[in-house]
């Protein structure tokens, strides 16, 4: 079973966005990228089922300008067989992504997607629902622990309330949350490695995928910044405060 | 120009982020519909016809509702959507779950997490962890929402007039099954609804040390949360994750205990009425957000606090 499995460049998550200063949109100038956290998750499941005999090639697909080149790379030097980027200088926003994924598994027939569950820039999290719903696959979101059976996975699911377990058919498309386990670090050898592991370029055109947004950014801005606060020195004044000030207790 | 809200519920009872949700659609022009998709959820589906604003329910009753797996409802309310301008449903994790699965069925972007209704194209939603609010207007000819259910109070759960319809029933995709599912049993108010909140971070040391969070939180009739750091470590359960990726929370007071305030937990708690921050380090950026803040060991400041509030 061919693994597919999504990653995106996107904000270091140590880092903290700051709208430009005329409201166009974020100040990404001279930031830190890095691959999105959930989707370092969604690469080192897929490596793990390969370690485990439960799946065969693993191939990462990135959507967006060349630099994401850099992102694939790093997907290949954990342990991704080969990368496909699709690549484009506009803007993809998720349904489009979805599109252009879909357009990809067609192609390439995999058994299982693995996505993270939203990127830390747009926070959307939609991509792998979409995704699912595009191509009438079960899916199993936002995955805290999943098993390849026959035929079908077993999926435990981070929900409002504790832990959801589901039994999806295969093909299916799952999104990582964060306990779904801890990604491993990079060895050197491996970054050499990855180097030599093939990466193709398509772009939206060839794979017949009109990414035109549908959503338009009319402004960003900050939020209202808290008023700084007090230090209180003891816990009788903390009380105090909180009984007489700010009147919640 | 109407909405329909998707209702969350267990087949017994409406959940209240339901009602944050119809807050939201409450703001757009046009009726305010409700769709109860379950099983023997008639009980549901009066419960949001009483809802303030509701003009009328639309319930599906089938066995394969019972769970609101998204490969069986996402077709159900794609079917139901044409005679809608907006589908909206609140952003919880069935929420998130099925509403995006809607939208690409019906070939349209989702407006995630909203947080202002600006007009009926236009509306507000947190990016980058919250620390950029975008104003955004959706393209499509049905806008496809999820709604922040901190930022709409609910609408009041009587006062509706609302007529409940039963309608058809979609076959069962057959792409997954309900197993079960383990949820936390606590008889302390859930995060979600909670007035009071006390949040443990790294700092509590151990699973076994959580009880002095628990121990203020009985003090306080409060519920329960925890940073990341804590639920990776294995302290608490998932659930009780507060944060850009957990739950987004809004009490009236929201004590932070041994939490350094990482962006990634100050997204989901930072528009409380009043945060209270309890850390032994001076310098944690938790004290930028926090109206009081305690510098001192948790373990004796914390007691100490239980004993204060007992005068």
């Amino acid at each position: 079973m061919k693994i597919l499995v999504a990653v995106k460049r996107a904000i270091d998550y140590n880092v903290k966005a700051r709208p430009k200063s005329d409201g166009s949109g974020v100040d990404l100038a001279n930031v830190k990228m890095s691959m999105n956290p959930f989707d370092e998750i969604a690469v080192e499941e897929a490596i793990r089922l390969q370690e485990a005999g439960k799946a065969g090639e693993i191939v990462a697909v990135s959507v967006g300008p060349a630099a994401c080149q850099e992102t694939l790379r790093t997907a290949m030097a954990m342990g991704a067989d080969r990368g496909i980027l699709v690549q484009t200088d506009d803007e993809v926003q998720p349904l489009a992504v979805a599109k252009l994924l879909k357009a990809l598994v067609d192609k390439e027939q995999p058994g299982l997607v693995i996505l993270g569950k939203q990127a830390i820039d747009d926070d959307s999290n939609q991509t792998g629902q979409m995704l699912a719903g595009l191509l009438g696959w079960g899916q199993g979101t936002f995955a805290a622990k999943v098993e390849i059976g026959d035929g079908t996975a077993s999926v435990k699911r981070e929900v409002d309330g504790g832990i959801q377990t589901l039994t999806v058919k295969l093909p299916l498309v799952v999104t990582a949350d964060l306990r779904l386990n801890e990604p491993r670090y990079v060895k050197l050898p491996n970054i050499m490695k990855a180097k030599k592991k093939p990466l193709d370029t398509v772009t939206p055109a060839d794979l017949g995928v009109d990414i035109t947004p549908r959503i338009k950014l009319v402004k960003v801005s900050e939020p209202p910044a808290r008023a700084g606060g007090v230090k209180v020195a003891d816990v009788n004044e903390l009380v105090a405060k909180l009984r007489n000030e700010a009147k919640v207790i | 120009m109407s909405s329909l809200v998707i209702a969350e519920h267990n087949n017994q009872t409406l959940n209240v982020a339901t009602l944050n949700a119809v807050a939201a659609a409450a703001k757009l022009a046009g009726d305010v519909h409700v769709l109860v998709a379950g099983h023997n959820c008639g009980a549901v589906a009066q419960a949001a016809a009483h809802a303030a604003g509701v003009s009328k329910v639309l319930c599906a009753d089938a066995p394969h509702y019972a769970h609101a797996l998204a490969e069986n409802v996402a077709p159900l309310v794609v079917g139901l959507a044409g005679a809608y301008s907006h589908v909206l449903v609140a952003a919880t994790t069935s929420g998130k779950n099925v509403m995006p699965r809607i939208a690409a069925l019906l070939d349209v972007a989702q407006l995630s997490e909203i947080i202002e209704v600006k007009s009926d194209d236009t509306f507000v939603r947190p990016i980058y962890a919250g620390n950029v609010l975008a104003t955004v207007q959706s393209l499509d000819g049905i806008k496809a929402i999820t709604v922040r259910t901190t930022a709409f109070d609910p609408v009041a759960t009587t006062g509706g007039t609302g007529t409940v319809e039963a309608i058809a029933a979609g076959p069962d995709a057959g792409l997954s099954q309900f197993v079960g599912e383990e949820l936390t049993k606590s008889s302390r108010p859930e995060l979600a609804a909670a007035s009071i909140i006390v949040s443990g971070g790294r700092g509590v040391g151990s699973s076994e040390n959580f009880a002095i969070i628990e121990a203020l939180a009985d003090k306080l009739g409060a519920a329960v949360g925890a940073s990341r750091a804590a639920v990776d470590a294995g302290y608490v359960p998932n659930d009780y994750q507060v944060g850009q990726t957990g739950k987004v929370v809004a009490p009236q007071l929201y004590v932070a205990i041994g939490i350094s305030g990482a962006i990634q937990h100050l997204a989901g708690m930072k528009d409380s009425k009043v945060i209270v921050a309890i850390n032994k380090d001076e310098e944690a950026p938790i004290f930028q957000v926090a109206d009081y803040g305690l510098v001192g060991d948790l373990f004796k400041e914390v007691p100490a606090l239980v004993e204060a509030l007992s005068k």
